[in-house]
């Protein structure tokens, strides 16, 4: 198909149709609701469902009905929307149904801003409701991966029968970009663990309920080894000029934008930067870190957020190289040059030197 | 299972031997006397008695019927407290020729779930809700329920059920019938063989409203638990007799089943090939895709300005749809929100023949501003030789910049003139292409053609343009191609 120019947010909902999604239950917020918008204008036309639910507690469990009942469903939110959902993510991993979640994050905590910020980190990669669970995490940075994410989402959450979540912010969700999306695919078939209302899926159960510790210790156990396998199978980042690398920023979503073009300034400057850009938030791209620490001397995470992408590089490196942190909160992005500036002073002393401090 | 069973044989849709119970795999885990026994008989009963155990699909609570599926026979989900109704309703949607049933107890449905049940009610989605007041949480161990009476006591009221400080028992009937959509609405009681005799009927009723394609019914069945309140079976069934019915009374509320409406039928779904017209993503362009780079190379960073309501979106949106259709790799950035509502709009367009890195624009080379405030604001941050229109006579004396190429003229006064006051933002686009050479005129007009969607508004625009050239055609600006092509 011929590229158009589309919203991020709009990329979303039309990639879900070709996917074969049809039904979208949500609940209107800032600077999410073009996706609920879009789901109700075309979700109807395809045979679909939309509904507009009283509250994103009821969005995360008709998505729990709706997957229940062996349909490629999607909801999506922000901030405060996504923190009413936790407990049915719990219940939708617990249960190991399939479904979308597109988080298009704005400034907490509270009620915060709707401006952009990255903040939404911890409660989606680490798990905001309880259980041991995860939620599998794409970061797309462009309208193009709105869609192809939302796509890859969708297959991910059949392979593993478990929610997945497209975590974006306000500008990656608001800005328009062209779009070539796939050609439409036939609603799959039903899976077979799936409750329909028809003689032959009557002995089917969906339930997170396991009464017995020996027997919701095997159920956790088998979780854990399908997260594994996501791990083992499914983390991807992208590297930009990191070949020659001295210094590899690392930040997803718009940040990964300013900083691929933090690493053309730099680079006409004659530092040698690079950019690692997670498009797997969980499981998280480990061993691609890991790789180029070994040549790179450093590392600078940005993000809008006080540090909570930061956590998960430190847990990686284990303190292999320095890590150093540039933030900015409430809705601010930086821009390029003021993300280069502090880059600049922060290392003027090690590339004078030649010697990398390790800060804190 | 108490005194006053009324189903002697096992209902056909109830499991012969429940093996999803860890032991005691013949008999419920429901205590002597408890009312979720004698309601699942009668549900058991009533799925039989209307042959749809295939099609029906139970939704359970969390509360002491958490394990309805031990004994269902049927589609089985478990839902979270409270949520059952949201659970059933999107089974409902999208399996329609399902039977969906929602059974909750009255802390998961009349307290946790009250906003799921009103709104499941309100749009009238088309399933049956089995309602268990027992007046207490009866998992939990006593704890007091929104439906317990006045002056009971129970572990969180030791002292007896307060109105001033716990507020009085809830009527769920009452409250659901205050609703235009439900169709059928009843309180029964389980106090009597009468009363379990009347449920019996009231329930397969509910039921089979729901096989008829009737909208939303809605049984509340006032419910013995001897084991909380500490009674035997047969001093707790009296005490639904004498109080729990005193409380909240046993009637049908509503029965609208003869006037109904029948509920439109699904329109069926379109043709897959179908789908990518529907999503408009056959439109206007070009059949063929541009075929590689234009010839001219082009690194734009060009930040649109003003009011709200100035067409400042609009503008930047005409200029990335128009250089995707030259060729050019796109975006467009826009500022939202509380931003906009404070009367200022701005946003980030780049156009470039490589791929983009960042869409923000914060070193423009090309700043169009279309009010004052925006000029002061952004400015600044031009790149030298950068390009500048602003929206006014000429620029004010404290903010000019000698390094860069400035056009001022008074966009929204030449709209004025052409008797359409917002149309200044394509004047001004006008303007920026007969001066700089940027993008073919096709191009735009095919941008404007996608993104304007009324005629009128079309023409207007194709007016403004040529407005705009023709201002530019009168006294050429120094902003000589040499500068933009190349940056
Ligand atoms: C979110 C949440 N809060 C609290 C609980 C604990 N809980 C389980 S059942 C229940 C009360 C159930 O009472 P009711 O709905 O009246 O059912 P009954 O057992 O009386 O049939 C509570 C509070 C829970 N499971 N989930
Ligand atoms: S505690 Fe009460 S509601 Fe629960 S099973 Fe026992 S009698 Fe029934
Ligand atoms: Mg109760």
């Amino acid at each position: 198909m011929q590229a158009q120019l589309t919203k991020g947010n709009e990329a979303i909902v039309k990639a879900a149709v070709l996917a074969g999604c049809r039904a979208y239950y949500g609940y209107p917020i800032t600077p999410a609701s073009e996706i609920a918008e879009a789901a109700a204008l075309y979700l109807p036309q395809v045979g679909g469902v939309f509904l507009q639910a009283e509250s994103e507690t009821a969005s995360i469990n008709m998505l729990y009905g709706g997957a229940a009942a062996g349909v490629r469903c999607m909801t999506a939110s922000s901030g405060p929307g996504i923190s009413l959902m936790q407990e049915g993510l719990s219940y939708i991993a617990g249960a190991e149904l399939p479904c979308v979640v597109a988080d298009i994050m704005r400034g907490g905590p509270g009620l915060g801003n709707i401006a952009p910020e990255q903040s939404d980190y911890n409660q989606i990669v680490k798990g905001g409701g309880h259980g041991c669970y995860h939620t599998l995490v794409l970061a797309p940075g462009s309208a193009q991966e709105m869609a192809d994410f939302t796509t890859w989402a969708f297959d991910l959450a059949d392979q593993y029968r478990n929610p997945v979540v497209v975590l974006a912010d306000g500008y990656t969700g608001q800005m328009m970009e062209p779009v070539r999306f796939a050609d439409p695919i036939a609603v799959p078939p039903p899976p077979e663990w799936a409750v329909r209302g028809t003689a032959q899926t009557r002995p089917n159960l969906v339930t997170s309920i396991f009464l017995e510790p020996d027997l919701l210790e095997k159920h956790i156990r088998k979780l854990e080894a399908k997260y594994h396998e996501a791990e083992r199978r499914e983390a991807r980042a992208e590297c930009w000029r990191t070949e020659d690398a001295e210094i590899v920023l690392v930040g997803y979503g718009i940040m990964g934008r300013v900083l691929k073009a933090v690493v053309g300034l730099a680079r006409a400057q004659g530092i040698k930067v690079g950019l690692l850009r997670p498009l797997t938030l969980y499981p998280f791209p480990t061993a691609k870190l890991r790789e180029l620490s070994r040549d790179a001397r450093a590392f600078l995470v940005a993000e809008l957020s006080t540090g909570q992408l930061l956590d998960d590089v430190r847990l990686t490196l284990e303190g292999r190289r320095p890590i150093e942190f540039f933030s900015r909160v409430g809705g601010n992005v930086p821009s390029a040059e003021e993300v280069l500036a502090f880059l600049v002073h922060t290392f003027a002393s090690s590339l004078e030197s030649q010697e990398v401090l390790v800060h804190g | 299972m108490g005194s006053f069973t009324v189903t002697q044989e096992r209902a056909e849709c109830f499991y012969d031997c429940f093996e999803r119970k860890a032991e005691l795999q013949h008999q419920t885990h429901y205590c002597p006397g408890c009312g979720h026994g004698i309601v699942h008989k009668l549900l058991a009963q009533a799925i039989d008695e209307l042959g749809i155990q295939d099609r029906t699909i139970l939704i359970s609570p969390v509360g002491c019927s958490v394990f309805a599926y031990y004994y269902f026979d049927v589609g089985n989900i478990q839902s979270a407290h409270g949520r059952a109704p949201a659970v059933a309703t999107a089974v409902k949607r999208s399996r329609p020729e399902s039977i969906v049933v929602s059974y909750q107890g009255d802390g998961d449905l009349a307290a946790i779930g009250t906003a799921e049940i009103v709104h499941a009610a309100n749009r009238g989605e088309p399933i049956t809700v089995i309602f268990v007041n027992n007046g207490i949480y009866g998992m939990t161990g006593g704890q007091m329920a929104p439906t317990t009476p006045l002056g009971k006591k129970s572990t969180t009221s030791p002292f007896g059920r307060n109105q001033w400080t716990e507020g009085f028992p809830v009527h769920v009937c009452e409250l659901l019938n205050s609703l235009e959509a439900p169709v059928f609405i009843e309180r029964v009681g389980l106090g009597t063989n009468k009363q379990i005799m009347n449920a019996a009927k009231v329930i397969k009723r509910a039921v089979e409203n729901q096989v008829h394609g009737l909208g939303f019914s809605f049984v509340e069945v006032l419910s013995p638990c001897p084991t909380i309140w500490k009674l035997n079976p047969v001093e707790a069934q009296r005490f639904v007799r004498d109080e729990m019915a005193k409380t909240f009374g046993i009637a049908n509320l509503r029965d609208h089943t003869k006037e109904a409406a029948m509920r439109p039928a699904a329109v069926p779904p379109p043709a897959i090939e179908e789908i990518p017209r529907i999503l408009g993503l056959v439109n206007g362009h070009a059949e063929a895709p541009p075929t590689g780079r234009p010839d001219r190379a082009l690194n734009l960073h060009i930040k649109v300005a003003g009011f709200g309501g100035q067409g400042v979106l609009l503008l930047g949106e005409v200029l990335a749809e128009a250089g995707l259709e030259a060729g050019y790799e796109v975006s467009w950035l826009p500022s939202y929100g509380p931003e906009m509502r404070s009367g200022t709009s701005n946003c980030h367009v780049r156009l470039s023949s490589d791929p983009i890195d960042s869409p923000m624009v914060s070193r423009p080379n090309v700043l169009l501003a279309l009010n004052e405030p925006s000029l002061r604001k952004f400015l600044p941050a031009v790149e030298a030789g950068g390009i500048v229109l602003y929206n006014g006579e000429a620029f004010p004396e404290d903010c000019a910049r000698r390094d860069v190429r400035g056009m001022a003229l008074p966009f929204s006064h030449l709209a004025d003139g052409m008797g359409e006051s917002k149309a200044g933002n394509i004047i001004m686009l006008g303007a920026l292409l007969e001066a700089t050479g940027l993008l073919e005129e096709e191009q735009v007009i095919g941008a404007l053609r996608r993104l304007v969607k009324s005629q009128r508004w079309f023409e207007l625009d194709l007016k403004a343009l040529e407005c705009g050239r023709e201002e530019v055609r009168k006294q050429p600006f120094p902003m000589a191609e040499d500068y933009l092509w190349g940056v």
